[in-house]
């Protein structure tokens, strides 16, 4: 199985020898390509990772701006138009500014926690599976208790003891999110680890770290990737609750916080769907690209699953 | 010549989970993988370790080169017990035995390119840098792979098995060592290129003084790479001489049986029946006594009683047979 899914990468570098600087991040990554879902996905990452680049030069307004009109008087609850093209909130702030500047809280909430995820998940993964024996054991004890926790409870109680901020967020679904990944990256390294090419390295007189990290690891990384693109999802939904519920940080525009916004001020009751509904989508798309993704991970890993 | 490797009254035991039977009674099964084989290998011999599947030929070969520790019982390398090897000792050994492996499309890592597998052992040995592509030049035309410069750069997937294994070969060869364990080493390959391996596994040998073990179930092979051979029964070893002596002449039951099933290679063949019934028994109880005697055609009562122990018949020839006239 592991050895189908290696088969693809290094086929396509036979195969065109010439790639610009993309390309080679995009083989770097293995990136699923071909595939429908995969590209549909790959594609809203690429618009939303676009948006929050250029946030500061896509934005009319400033998120937190009230704004009046030309004769003074408070631009509330504006209807969609062309200076305000998702109209304003009940104070008077430019809802589509606040969308822009949102898809930057979002993405980096949700690619530095994939990271982390993926790093640690992959880590302890490994050391897990190949060393076995009391290590094993005593990390995946660990695994049994960090999954035990509920996730949402703990965010807050985290929040509230350490400050809400970004990065209180991240480190919540990291430190709750590994075991997922690194029970999956363990059981697989209990089976690439009986494969003969790591006994020959034995042989040759590897050492054990050489061996887990040059001959292990890499037949390892699709199945990181694709933890770390479901971990994506995952915690911009997470970054979204929390701030939805208030213990998010007030000083940064996310969509979470929108919805907040918006739900604490009726915004659901005087029918603004000019102002919840577009957070909602964004927040829906990025999750569902992540889980996009991730399908052309798993196709490339288990190519059975395809028939 | 002197003595290479001793193997002396070599056991390996793999525990197996209890039953609640066993628990109460405490009892510790176990498959009995290996269970007392005792051998010598010259300097610059080949011998073939014979016998069916599960009957501890590969577990041997993985003992010896210390991929696995034994349950009692040494192997001495060169006059040193491998059991105490560590750190820098340990990296030495590993310089000096090396293994071939039954199939090439898994042996090598499917991530690295053909350079860069058999730069691995270079780098652990810590040989310089400089040398390595004349290092790996060299060992390539060793194992009569043409065409280096297209090789190298491919990954496992695009070469064919026959490529395949002489790299695994060449990777084995590289740090110019003692001995190699080669592991059913053709078994994989298409019948084509099965004997340009063994003629060219047969030539290395006698160009630079390596002593070999050929672990194989197949007769055949084991006859035309191997002056000597051990034939191995659940875990012991009941004959071993002179492979002629062996093919024309075999002394045990065991044998006898092993060499009436090779296939003739005539489709009308008429041979009469197998000399022996039924399966190998299981491991974790072997048969008391002789532990061929169940499937034995001329077993005696003393047979199921008393072990035989594997003692000369013939000059350069043992066997482990009650019923066998001892020199």
């Amino acid at each position: 199985m592991a050895h189908v899914a290696e088969a693809s990468a290094p086929e396509d570098a036979a195969a065109e020898p010439r790639v610009g600087a993309l390309g080679r991040i995009m083989r770097a990554l293995r990136l699923p390509r071909g595939d429908f879902f995969a590209t549909t996905g790959l594609i809203i990452y690429a618009v939303f990772l676009i948006t929050a680049l250029l946030a500061d030069v896509i934005r009319p307004h400033d998120p937190l701006e009230i704004l009046f009109s030309d004769d003074g008087q408070l631009l509330a609850n504006a209807p969609p138009s062309l200076t305000y093209p998702l109209g304003t909130t009940n104070l008077g702030r430019d809802i589509f500014s606040q969308l822009v500047v949102g898809t930057r809280a979002a993405l980096i909430v949700g690619v530095t926690a994939a990271i982390v995820v993926a790093a640690i998940g992959t880590l302890i993964g490994l050391i897990s599976g190949f060393f076995g024996g009391w290590i094993d054991n005593g990390l995946m004890r660990l695994a049994d208790v960090a999954l035990g926790i509920p996730f949402l409870p703990f965010t807050i109680v985290l929040s509230s003891f350490i400050g809400a901020s970004t990065w209180t967020i991240v480190m919540a679904i990291a430190l709750l999110l590994w075991p997922n990944t690194a029970r999956v990256i363990r059981s697989q390294v209990l089976t690439v680890r009986e494969r003969a090419f790591v006994e020959a390295a034995r042989v040759s007189g590897s050492s054990p770290w050489r061996i887990l990290f040059v001959h292990v690891a890499p037949n390892i990384l699709p199945l990181t990737f694709l933890y770390g693109s479901i971990a994506i999802g995952w915690a911009i939904l997470t970054e979204a609750s929390i701030s939805f519920l208030g213990f998010g940080p007030s000083d940064v525009v996310s969509w979470g916080y929108m919805l907040q916004d918006a739900y604490g001020s009726q915004a659901l009751s005087r029918g603004s769907f000019n102002w919840f509904v577009p957070p909602g989508v964004c927040i829906v798309l990025v999750v569902v690209a992540g889980f996009f993704v991730s399908r052309g991970y798993e196709e490339l890993l288990f190519p059975k699953l395809k028939d | 010549m002197g003595r290479l490797i001793t193997v002396d009254d070599l056991k390996k035991h793999y525990p197996v989970s209890r039953s609640l039977k066993e628990m109460v009674n405490g009892e510790r099964p176990a498959v009995r993988a290996l269970d007392g084989v005792s051998f010598e290998l010259e300097e610059r011999e080949s011998i073939g370790l014979l016998g069916e599947s599960g009957c501890g030929k590969t577990t041997t070969g993985r003992l010896i080169l210390k991929l696995e520790e034994p349950t009692s019982g040494s192997v001495t390398v060169d006059g040193q017990p491998i059991a105490r090897l560590k750190g820098k000792a340990l990296k030495e050994f590993r310089k000096q035995a090396q293994l071939v492996f039954q199939n090439p499309f898994d042996a090598l890592n499917p991530r690295l390119t053909m350079e860069q597998s058999l730069s691995e052992p270079l780098i652990n040995a810590g040989a310089p840098k400089a040398e390595f592509s004349d290092r790996i030049a060299a060992v390539m035309k060793q194992a009569r792979l043409p065409r280096i410069k297209e090789v190298l750069p491919k990954y496992p997937h695009q070469l064919s098995g026959g490529q395949l294994q002489r790299i695994v070969l060449a990777r084995a060869l590289i740090l110019g060592p003692r001995f190699i364990v080669a592991d059913e080493p053709v078994s994989m390959l298409d019948v084509s290129v099965r004997a340009d391996i063994l003629n060219l596994m047969r030539d290395i040998q006698r160009e630079s003084s390596l002593s070999a073990i050929y672990i194989s179930h197949d007769l055949a092979l084991v006859r035309y790479v191997a002056k000597r051979t051990l034939v191995m029964y659940l875990g012991r070893i009941v004959e071993d001489g002179p492979t002629e002596e062996i093919v024309l002449r075999p002394q045990h039951p065991y044998t006898k049986a092993l060499i009436a099933a090779v296939p003739v290679p005539r489709v009308d063949q008429d041979r009469g029946p197998l000399p022996i019934k039924g399966n190998v028994p299981d491991a974790r109880r072997p048969p008391s006594g002789c532990r061929f005697h169940d499937r034995c055609p001329i077993a005696i009562a003393r047979c199921s009683v008393e072990d035989p122990a594997l003692l000369p018949s013939a000059p350069g020839h043992r066997v482990a047979c009650h019923l066998v006239a001892k020199a």
